[in-house]
Order: C-alpha cells, then sequence, then structure tokens
C-alpha cells in the first residue's frame, strides 16, 4: 500500500478564488492510501516545495499528488522536488485544477466538487504507480552520411570538424552529387565547380572523414547512439590505395562508346573511366558490364599500361561492417523520366533536352566544352524554347508527373536564359511559364534582369505539343495574355523536368525504419520546428531527400543536421524516457501486432526460453521493446490482443482506476 | 454569382463530371488545340467561364461546333481537368433543346470532304445532332 | 450533494502534446465549458484503449469524447490514424450495443485551439444532457 501525501495549491487567487481548497484537501484525506493531505499558497514555491519535501520525510510518504496547475506547467518542478525528497520523481501526479478547473469553471460548488474528483483519479493513479529510471545507452562517436552530393558534404565536414569521425557513403564511384554537374549557379552566377570542387578536397583531407565511395548501404541495425550498419564496397576492379588516377588506363581502353552517366550520356566514355577530372577519390573504375576482360578475359590493356599496378580483375565486392551514433540521409534527387510526355517529343528528338542535359552542355567540361551545340547536328541553336513545369504541379490522379512544385525550375531557366543570351545575343529565348515563383533572397531581381537587361522572352502559357520537323522542332503554345497560339520553330528545346527523390531512397527508408510521404521524400519529425531530424530518433535528414530544395537551402539544411548530430555525438550516454512500452513476457503470444504498429521500429520479437514447471524448457516468441527508441506513444500497448504490453507511467490499470475514480 | 449562372455551372459539371476549380491556368489545353484558329473561346477560356458561371455566351457561340473531340487538352492537362469534356457537356445543353440540332442528315452530303476520315463523320454524328 | 438539474458525467481522453495543451489554453483564455468534463491525459490518442471507453460506459458515464491531434500533426507521426480506425469500429460496436452514437466523440483538437476545446465541450456536454442519463451499459452489479 502507497503512503501517498496530498499537496493542494491555491495558486493565489487563481485555483482558490472558485476552488475551496481546504475543502478539497480535506475530501482527499480520506482517499485510500492517503495519509497525510495539506494546502498551500503557493505550492511551487520554495516554501511550498519544503512543505512536500518535510511531509515525505515526516510521514514517509512513498507517492505524492499535487492539485495544482497543468502538469505541462509544473510537473517537471514537483518531479525535482520529489527526487530531492529521496522519492522516485515519477511517483508524483499533477491534478490540474486550475487550467481545466478554476479557470473555467465560475461556480465554487460545482469547481470544489470537480477539483476533489480530479483529486481522487490522481490519488487512485498514484496507488499505482511503480518507480521508474529512466534507461541509459551509451553512445558511438561516430556519424554515416549517406550520400555524397552538397548536403552530404556539408554535414561531414561540420560534423568532422566538430572532431568526431564521419564515414560517407556514396553509391557513384565520386563525391560530388548533382551540384558537381551543374554548370553555373543562381543567382550569383559563380560557377558550381569552383565552389564545390574545394569542398570535396577537404572532404578527401580531413583526418576525420571517410570516403566509402562506390559504395551502398546494404543493412542497417540497433538503435539511436548504436547503429550496426553493413555497407557494401562494390568492386571497382582497380585498387583505390594504389591508383594515382593519372587516367593512362582510360587513354588506352579500346572500349568506347559507353555512353557517359556523368554527361548525362550526351557522350561516351571508355569501360574504364574518371568520372570527372576533380573526382573524389579520384581513381579510376571499371565497369563491369562494358569490360572485355572482366566479360571474356580477353583484353587486359589497362593492367599493362598501369605502371602503378592498380588494376585487379579479381577484386570482389567487400563488405564492411561499422558502428554508428547517428546517421544522417543525404539521398538527393533526380529528374524525372521524360518518357510519359510523348507531346514534348523528348525520345523523338535529341535537340529536345532536359535542363540537367543543358547544364552540361554549357559546361566548359562538358560534351562541347562549354559551346551551345545543339545535340543532333552540333550546330549553333538561334531560336531556343524552354518550358517550365514539366511533371511539376500535375494533378495527384494523372499517372505522370509529380504533385508538388519542384521549386528549383524557374530559378535554373532564369539562368540557363540568362546565360544563353548573354553569351550568343543573336539568339532568341523563349520561356513558357505558368508562374515564376522566386522567393528567395535577390531571386526575383535576377529573374527580372533576365527579362529587362538579357531580353528573354516571358511568355505566360504552356507548349502542347512539340513535333520535329527537318531540323526544326514545331513548338505549338499559347500565349495566354495574348490570347493566341503560338507556332515557334525552335532549334532547341529545353525541358524543366520536375524533381524527385533518389530512387535508392525508399529502400533505406525501410531499412532505417524511417517514414517517407507518398512522394517518397523523408517525413521530417516535426515540419516547423524539428526539420532536419527524421521521426526515428539519431536519423536526420539532409538536403532534397526531404524536399525539393536549391543549393543554399541544401547546405543550410546539411549544416542543421550537423548541429543535430554534435549534439547527439558529444553525450556520453542517452538518457531515455521512462514512460515507454514493457512487455508482460510470460502473456505475450508472439502475434506480432505490436510490432506492425510501432512506428519507431523499437518492437523486435526473440526467441526466448521459458522454465516449465515440470524443469523441461520451452522456447517462446515474445516482444522485446528496445527502450532507446520506443517514444511512449503506446499504439503498441492497444494493438496487444494478448494485453502482454502496457505503458509505463500510463499503464492500462492506472488509466482504468482514474476512470473508475471519476465515474464513482 | 448570379442564381441562374450557379444552376447552369452545376449542371454543365454535374453532366460533365469536370472539376474546373482543379485548373491552375497553364494554358496547355489552349497550347495543344488542333482547332484553336477556329474557335471563338479557347479551351482554357471554357475551364474558365464555366467555373466562374460565364456560361451564357458559350452557348450561342460557334466554339462549341469547332472542338474536334480530340480530346488532346484531356490527355495533356496537368492537371487532369479534361476541358473538352467541359465543351461537350455545354454542347449538349444546347442541341438537347427542342430543334436544337445543329445539322441534319440532309446537309452532310455537301459538306463532305473525300479525305474525311469515317470515324469523323460518325462523332460528327453524335455531336451535332440529338 | 442535491443537484436539481441533471448533470451528465462526462469522460474526456486528450493526448498529451495536442489536445490537453489546448485543454490548457483554454484554461488560460478562461473559457468557459460544463464542469461535467473530467479529462484524463494520455500520451497519445493511440493509447486510448477501447477498453477504457467501455469501462467509463460501465462505470457510468454519459459520454466519452476522445481528443487528439489533427491527422498529420500526431506527435507521434501517425498515432491519430491507429486511433481514427480503433475508433470508428468501437463506435459500430456501441451503436450494435444499444448506445446512442452522440454518446461518443473523436475530435481533433490541437494544441492552438483552445476555443475549440471549449465549444466542443460545450456542445458534446448539451448533447449528452439532452440524451438524458445512460442506462445501456451501467453494470448493476456496480452499483451501491
Amino acid at each position: 500500500m502507497q503512503r501517498i501525501g496530498v499537496f493542494v495549491c491555491w495558486c493565489g487567487t487563481n485555483i482558490a478564488g472558485t476552488v475551496d481548497v481546504a475543502a478539497v484537501s480535506e475530501a482527499l484525506k480520506s482517499e485510500p492510501g492517503v495519509v497525510f493531505s495539506t494546502n498551500y499558497q503557493y505550492m511551487c514555491s520554495q516554501a511550498g516545495q519544503d512543505i512536500i519535501k518535510d511531509a515525505v520525510k515526516e510521514h514517509n510518504l512513498t507517492g505524492i499528488v499535487v492539485c495544482s496547475c497543468s502538469p505541462r506547467m509544473h510537473e517537471a518542478t514537483f518531479r525535482k522536488t520529489a527526487a530531492a525528497a529521496g522519492l522516485n520523481p515519477y511517483m508524483v501526479e499533477i491534478a490540474n485544477i486550475r487550467e481545466q478547473c478554476s479557470w473555467v469553471h465560475k461556480d465554487m460548488l460545482t469547481g470544489t466538487e470537480k477539483a476533489i474528483i480530479l483529486g481522487k483519479a490522481a490519488v487512485a493513479k498514484v496507488n499505482l504507480n511503480t518507480p521508474l529510471t529512466p534507461g541509459e545507452s551509451p553512445v558511438t562517436k561516430r556519424a554515416l552520411v549517406i550520400g555524397g552530393g552538397i548536403a552530404g558534404i556539408q554535414t561531414a565536414l561540420d560534423i568532422a570538424d566538430a572532431g568526431f569521425p564521419v564515414d560517407i557513403v556514396e553509391k557513384n564511384p565520386t563525391i560530388g552529387g548533382k551540384m558537381a554537374q551543374l554548370d553555373k549557379t543562381f543567382p550569383t552566377l559563380d560557377c558550381a565547380a569552383c565552389i564545390l570542387t574545394p569542398k570535396m578536397v577537404d572532404v578527401a583531407q580531413h583526418e576525420n572523414i571517410r570516403i566509402f565511395s562506390y559504395s551502398e548501404v546494404e543493412e542497417i541495425g540497433g538503435f539511436v547512439g548504436n547503429f550496426d550498419v553493413k555497407i557494401k564496397k562494390k568492386a571497382r576492379f582497380v585498387k583505390e590505395d594504389i591508383c594515382t588516377g593519372c587516367g593512362a588506363c582510360v587513354e588506352k581502353c579500346p572500349m568506347k562508346k559507353i555512353p557517359n552517366e556523368f554527361n548525362l550520356g550526351m557522350d561516351n566514355r571508355r569501360a574504364v573511366y574518371i568520372p570527372f577530372a576533380q573526382a573524389v577519390p579520384k581513381v579510376a573504375t571499371i565497369d563491369p558490364s562494358a569490360c572485355n576482360m572482366l566479360k571474356s578475359g580477353k583484353c587486359g590493356i589497362c593492367s599493362k599500361v598501369c605502371t602503378a599496378g592498380a588494376i585487379d580483375y579479381k577484386q570482389k565486392d567487400e563488405l564492411i561492417e561499422e558502428k554508428y551514433g547517428a546517421i544522417v540521409v543525404a539521398t538527393g534527387f533526380n529528374p524525372i523520366s521524360m518518357d510519359k510526355f510523348d507531346e514534348f517529343a523528348y525520345n523523338q528528338s535529341r535537340d529536345v533536352i532536359t535542363s540537367l542535359e543543358f547544364e552540361r552542355l554549357t559546361n566548359a567540361a562538358g560534351p562541347t566544352q562549354g559551346k551551345l551545340l545543339r545535340p543532333s547536328d552540333l550546330e549553333h541553336p538561334h531560336t531556343i524554347v524552354f518550358v517550365q513545369c514539366v511533371g511539376s504541379r500535375c494533378d495527384a490522379c494523372a499517372e505522370k508527373g509529380k504533385e508538388y512544385c519542384s521549386k528549383i525550375c524557374c530559378m535554373y531557366t532564369a539562368k540557363h536564359a540568362m546565360l544563353v543570351r548573354d553569351k550568343y545575343p543573336d539568339t532568341e529565348v523563349y520561356v513558357f511559364y505558368i508562374d515564376v515563383r522566386t522567393p528567395g533572397k535577390n531571386f526575383d531581381e535576377f529573374y527580372r534582369r533576365a527579362v529587362e537587361e538579357y531580353g528573354v522572352r516571358y511568355i505566360k502559357g504552356m507548349v502542347g505539343k512539340i513535333t520535329p520537323e527537318g531540323d526544326k522542332l514545331k513548338v505549338q503554345a499559347s500565349d495566354l495574355l495574348a490570347d493566341k497560339q503560338l507556332h515557334i520553330d525552335a532549334d532547341l528545346v529545353v525541358l524543366a523536368a520536375a524533381i524527385e527523390p533518389d530512387k535508392t531512397a525508399r529502400p533505406l527508408a525501410t531499412m532505417l525504419t524511417a517514414s517517407m510521404d507518398t512522394n517518397d521524400f523523408f517525413t521530417e519529425a516535426h515540419p516547423k520546428l524539428r526539420p532536419v531530424e527524421s521521426p526515428t530518433a539519431g536519423v536526420f535528414l539532409s538536403g532534397t531527400c526531404q524536399g525539393p530544395k536549391d543549393i543554399p537551402e541544401t547546405v543550410s539544411q546539411a549544416s542543421a543536421a550537423a548541429a543535430k548530430v554534435i549534439g547527439l555525438l558529444v553525450k556520453d550516454k542517452l538518457t531515455g524516457n521512462p514512460c515507454i512500452a514493457s512487455p508482460n513476457e510470460l502473456m505475450c503470444n508472439g502475434c506480432s501486432s505490436c510490432e506492425r504498429v510501432c512506428p519507431y521500429g523499437a518492437i523486435t520479437y526473440i526467441d526466448k526460453e521459458f522454465p516449465q514447471p515440470d524443469r523441461t524448457v520451452a522456447v517462446r516468441r515474445v516482444a522485446q521493446v528496445n527502450p532507446a527508441v520506443c517514444q511512449g506513444c503506446g499504439a503498441c500497448t492497444v494493438a496487444c490482443m494478448s494485453g502482454a504490453m502496457d505503458l509505463r507511467g500510463f499503464m492500462s490499470s492506472q488509466i482504468i482506476a482514474e476512470v473508475d475514480a471519476i465515474c464513482k | 454569382m448570379h442564381k441562374d449562372n450557379e444552376k447552369m455551372k452545376s449542371e454543365i459539371i454535374r453532366r460533365s463530371g469536370v472539376n474546373p476549380s482543379k485548373c491552375m491556368r497553364c494554358g496547355k489545353c489552349s497550347g495543344t488545340c488542333p482547332a484553336y484558329d477556329e474557335m471563338e473561346y479557347h479551351p482554357h477560356q471554357f475551364v474558365y467561364m464555366v467555373e466562374s458561371g460565364d456560361i451564357e455566351p458559350l452557348l450561342s457561340s460557334e466554339s462549341l461546333y469547332k472542338c474536334l473531340s480530340c480530346f488532346a487538352c484531356v490527355d495533356r492537362c496537368p492537371r487532369g481537368v479534361e476541358p473538352a469534356k467541359l465543351v461537350e457537356a455545354v454542347r449538349l445543353s444546347v442541341i438537347r433543346q427542342q430543334g436544337a440540332n445543329h445539322l441534319t442528315a440532309n446537309d452532310i452530303p455537301e459538306m463532305l470532304d473525300p479525305d474525311l476520315p469515317q470515324q469523323a463523320i460518325v462523332s460528327a454524328f453524335r455531336k451535332y445532332t440529338k | 450533494m442535491q443537484v436539481n438539474e441533471y448533470r451528465p458525467l462526462i469522460v474526456a481522453f486528450c493526448c498529451n502534446w495536442c489536445s490537453y495543451a489546448g485543454a490548457d489554453l483554454a484554461g488560460n483564455n478562461r473559457l468557459n465549458y460544463p464542469a461535467d468534463v473530467k479529462i484524463i491525459r494520455v500520451p497519445c490518442s493511440c493509447r486510448v484503449n477501447p477498453m477504457f471507453i467501455l469501462r467509463a460506459f460501465q462505470r457510468g458515464a454519459d459520454g466519452v469524447i476522445i481528443c487528439g491531434c489533427h491527422p498529420g500533426d500526431c506527435h507521434y507521426t501517425s498515432g491519430n490514424y491507429y486511433t481514427r480506425r480503433r475508433m470508428a469500429l468501437l463506435f459500430s460496436m456501441l451503436d450494435y450495443l444499444g448506445i446512442e452514437r452522440e454518446r461518443t466523440r473523436l475530435e481533433w483538437v490541437s494544441a492552438a485551439e483552445g476555443a475549440k476545446f471549449a465549444a466542443t465541450m460545450n456542445d458534446f456536454a448539451e448533447t449528452v444532457a439532452a440524451l438524458g442519463e445512460n442506462k445501456r451499459l451501467e453494470d448493476l452489479r456496480c452499483k451501491k
């Protein structure tokens, strides 16, 4: 039996004005378990807290009920008081007789009556309270960043600068991501490579950073502070530590007609390749689907020309196992496929390209060395049509396209149009827009410059149809403001394709038990107040894996995610919330219902041995709750059919006791 | 919106099954329309006028019969608005009235063009008469 | 205590993060609602076991209302979706048992909606009061 002390607060006249506090403390005196009951002007004051502490010692109290303001206000205060008096802090319950009683009821009689009932409910609950201790778990002081684009690079650098080791896993042979493919960046027009490649070098040289390029995350186990991750380092058939990146092998490789992914297939690479000159790590990779030596054992030229002896045709995939305290997802985006947009003739003409292809086409390191030549005949295009919102802002029911605004297209289209007019003033440039969306520092000014200074022709309307005819592209479009249908003979059409999360994001989310929205963007823990954390503890979000973003936004989010990771890694131990689910193993029937409803993946099943009365041992499948992962929502307690799962601090018996006390 | 307009609008919406408020005013329907130059009111205007209840002018417009019912706008609308179905619904509300056939069978032989596909003739019957 | 007028007994389950805070806000703004409403705090509306509601009706409650975060705003991401489904089932069962549908309610109240909380409680109390005493599920053995 508990020895409960009841402390009724007047809160000046806030409570005492509508509730007869003396009557409340008197009435609660006769409740089961109550051995002491009093009231005082300000329970939360030092003097009030001293009354509680003294009473605990004097009456050997094991539980405390404070009838006062909302627990959201002073629960923590009174828990500390209890702890100071040597009591377990979770033996305190608050009856909210201010916000939910005295302040909302005018009548003294009903107010007092309700306060007594609320007090009784709290006493009934404390009678069933048990001391709770928060679990502690150690923190592995190492972070994993999945994705080596600008988001991953920035996050890794920030964490590494704070002194924690970081591993970057990148599926491509080099880090750099989409930003490495860009030409110039809006609104300042500095070249992407000039600002990105120094950061890539920083990553390569940082003592706290390891890069696993050409690698993929294979398996993730564990929980916040203690993730166990298996990383598959794909065989690149070149010894990374020996290769000097001289490129001799690339030069001599006879397989010359492999579409170059880095230039989006607009030119060719060899079977052994280095994606681009500033690649990090700068080592060659052999494409096993194209290499003759790997396919049929006939060739071996690269091995002969490699003076360092780095080529290794027998290299195997390598599995690396490592422990991490935190995981940052930075898987990025891709433009959507244009296959379903027949009206734009993307698959019929090479001169209809996406904006990312246009970036490569104007990039000095691109397939045309930065000269604006159209892909089909390498002629200079004189009329260029840009089409915005291709696949963005589509109806949810439409089979093609995405519902959301891709956010970056308005700005990069303005950039492309401006750059074309700047370099080739003889070119006619049309931009078909629905809305021009330019919220951002110096963004609208940038767009206005494209129109006013560079003479880009912005037309409100949409392109309906593109028909290749001879060496021209017949563009049929509407001009809504002039109320005309336009027919333009274009040489090049650039489609601002919508962006979507990378395809690797979905399986990764499953491994992480991190939630995603219907568009496969990762969900944040709170859309406003916790934008860089996933609801899954220890998993953080960086960059476009969370939603469309431009570079400045990506970098700020990357640094924010790093700050959160650092905040986690500096802790030696994680103190959990003790109000978590706990299964009664003897009652658990191993049905997995709780496992399926848990939003955090905190529940796992194990086979456990149970000694039987006849001294044999029976093995049964029972639920286990990971205290570091469980957040204490209680979804599992209701899903549990056998009633084995309960929530500490909010046990079914406690809530039923409250219900009974109220309904008495 | 005027009460009569409101009534007509809901009738057109009910008959067509189209929700014109989904339109984001991109104009792709008009950009794609092969009969654009023939029409007094263009597909995007149809959608807008139905949305705002301004249907009276549409009823008396030749545009109703200039629409080819090719459904290019329906196919390409990014928002799934289906403008051609609206045109059809407005047209039906005209030709369903007593004696409101736009063509009679007798008119057709002299209008025939040897290049006209059979399908277009059949579709014309469907479109222009009860 | 002798009360002339019949007052219903209403149990309200409020999730800690949205609705309980909304109730606190109603208090802060001194928005009145009947004292018949007694609030029980739960971490999430999905902690509300249908058993608790049956128990309340068994013990003589005249109405039970469950308040949670708005869909999509759940502190635990998806808890209120579970609640929504579970309550749909429970409510249809209560209906089958002959408990008026109006005696139970599921309401989304955010931490900023103090006014909505008070208005909801006023409306609910009025509805339940109009239905009168709930006799159906009361266990006669428990009656003293």
